[in-house]
């Protein structure tokens, strides 16, 4: 067997091992990367940023733990965005594994990040819904309706009628919003919220997906998506975005930014394969034509 | 009569949630606001339904001993084993290890947040991360220029893959106006993903949204029966 035979062939493990020390590497040294705001992630940004103080947003956290490492960091950024603007901010979830992750957005973000912000006034945790679009739908006209009660805060607040919810008053149906922006990774997503949620109420919408998702939503921009945010690389141009608006946001605020160097890394290992895998290809090919 | 019925509901609630959607005046306003509600109640029906059915799916393959049987006895003991932990809610309390019914679900004392963080998380992440690894190897062994369709791809991914990431930037961040529009990776990535991928995407989805109508026209009318179990 020739080289040029042999690097066409290379056992998969071998392969696993780069990606692995490629990913594992860039991780463990913590550093950024340099990421600069595509216009689909810019105009989300500054569709945000545009609010007046006060305006309502609705925040709604579509996925499962198994993307929370692309997902998260684009919801947080939204939140912290949402309320260093002095938005209110309303958060939902219409997948069962939400609540989870919603509880972790609030623990390690709002609070922790703006304990000035008030529960009830500033923010405020509705939970899950069960029904996909049909929440979606319902939210149009009975907002109250369907979430008669909040989820609170974990131990430290238990759930209460949202009746007595200060920010909830002016709330009827999902025009009353100014902004929806879904994080999503499957069905029902962004693609639902702007279907059933802002094409129906006239609300704009823009949110954040996978990066496998994001070619899907693509059709949906600029007219009923004002803007998108692809997978960590999205995230990571909005964090990038905010940071360099709100430069008091610290470390804390790029957890894309740092998870941008080792997939930087990983898709060179691939794209490395991918040549290494072609050159043994048109090797063999030219010995094969020789013969 | 069994099946006169079901397709008679289906006639009036379709044809007049298709009313009350060009029609937004009474009766039909007030259709378009509640029908919603009762798909949500529905739906929360079909939770139990789907539980339901997925122990009496995985119950007959374990007492038929099917192929890969033992597989259904773990999904039976996952899934019975956090339904009764978020059911009866066993977590610490003030007196020690049991249950606490009046626990919020969101309480970090209980067994089924323990069993969400220590076990479903890992599992998913898990599952999710692997595809780096079989992404890799299938993007070694398949992309090959080996046709000029192939060769077509194999140049898309190379620049989305690249474009997708800080090194496009390096690479082409020299390129001068007006050549940068084309020559920059990075807006190369963004033209294929908004151009011909747009394109792509938009003419799937229209089919899509033909196919859904016809099909929906289909079981309003009575034509489609296939969902009442038969031909």
């Amino acid at each position: 067997m020739t080289f040029f035979e042999k690097l066409g062939s290379v056992d998969r493990r071998w392969i696993f091992l780069f990606i692995a020390v490629a990913v594992t590497i860039p991780l463990l040294t913590g550093r950024s990367a340099p990421v600069i705001p595509s216009p689909i992630v810019q105009h989300l940004f500054d569709a945000i940023d545009a609010l007046p103080p006060g305006s309502r947003v609705l925040l709604s956290l579509d996925f499962g733990p198994s993307t929370v490492p692309e997902n998260l960091p684009m919801a947080s950024a939204v939140a912290r965005h949402c309320l260093k603007k002095n938005l209110a901010l309303y958060v939902i979830t219409i997948w069962a594994t939400g609540p989870p992750i919603i509880n972790t957005l609030m623990n390690d973000v709002i609070r922790a990040d703006f304990p000035d912000k008030v529960y009830g006034v500033d923010y405020v945790n509705l939970g899950y819904k069960v029904g996909n679009q049909g929440v979606i739908q319902a939210l149009n006209t009975d907002f109250k309706g369907q979430y008669t009660m909040d989820a609170g805060l974990g131990k430290d607040l238990a759930p209460q009628p949202t009746s007595r919810i200060a920010m909830m008053k002016p709330i009827g149906g999902l025009r009353d919003f100014q902004f929806i922006v879904p994080i999503g990774s499957g069905f029902p997503g962004v693609k639902e919220w702007v279907q059933f949620g802002g094409d129906v109420s006239g609300v704009d919408v823009g949110g954040g997906v996978t990066a496998v998702e994001a070619p899907l939503l693509y059709p949906y921009y600029p007219q009923q998506l004002s803007g998108l945010m692809g997978g960590l690389l999205g995230a990571a141009e909005y964090e990038a975005a905010l940071t360099q608006a709100y430069p008091e946001f610290g470390e804390s605020a790029k957890v894309a930014l740092v998870r941008m160097f080792p997939q930087t890394v990983a898709h060179l290992v691939i794209v490395g394969f991918v040549v290494l895998g072609n050159i043994a290809f048109f090797a063999a090919k030219r010995r094969a034509r020789k013969r | 009569m069994k099946r006169g019925i079901p397709i008679a509901i289906t006639f009036l609630v379709g044809i007049s949630l298709v009313i009350a959607f060009f029609v937004p005046h009474a009766p039909f306003d007030s259709l378009d606001r509640h029908i919603p509600e009762y798909f949500n109640i529905i739906a929360a029906f079909a939770f139990v339904l789907g539980g339901g059915n997925l122990l009496r799916v995985h119950l007959t393959r374990i007492t038929r001993r099917d192929h890969e049987w033992a597989y259904s006895i773990v999904t039976v003991v996952g899934f019975l084993l956090m339904m009764i932990a978020g059911l009866i809610k066993i977590g610490q309390t003030e007196t020690g290890t049991g249950i606490n019914l009046k626990a919020d679900l969101a309480d970090p004392a209980l067994f089924f947040n323990w069993l969400y963080d220590g076990i479903f998380v890992p599992c998913q992440a898990t599952m999710f991360s692997l595809l780096a690894f079989f992404v890799a190897s299938a993007s070694y062994r398949a992309f090959r220029a080996k046709t000029p369709e192939a060769t077509i791809l194999l140049v898309a991914a190379f620049v989305v893959l690249v474009g997708r990431t800080p090194v496009g930037q390096w690479l082409t961040g020299w390129v001068p106006p007006p050549f940068d529009q084309y020559l920059h990776i990075p807006n190369l990535s963004a033209w294929i993903m908004s151009i011909p991928n747009l394109a792509g995407q938009r003419t799937i989805q229209i089919g899509i949204a033909l196919g859904i109508i016809s099909n929906s026209l289909r079981l309003i009318l009575g034509i489609e029966r296939s969902h009442l179990g038969g031909d």
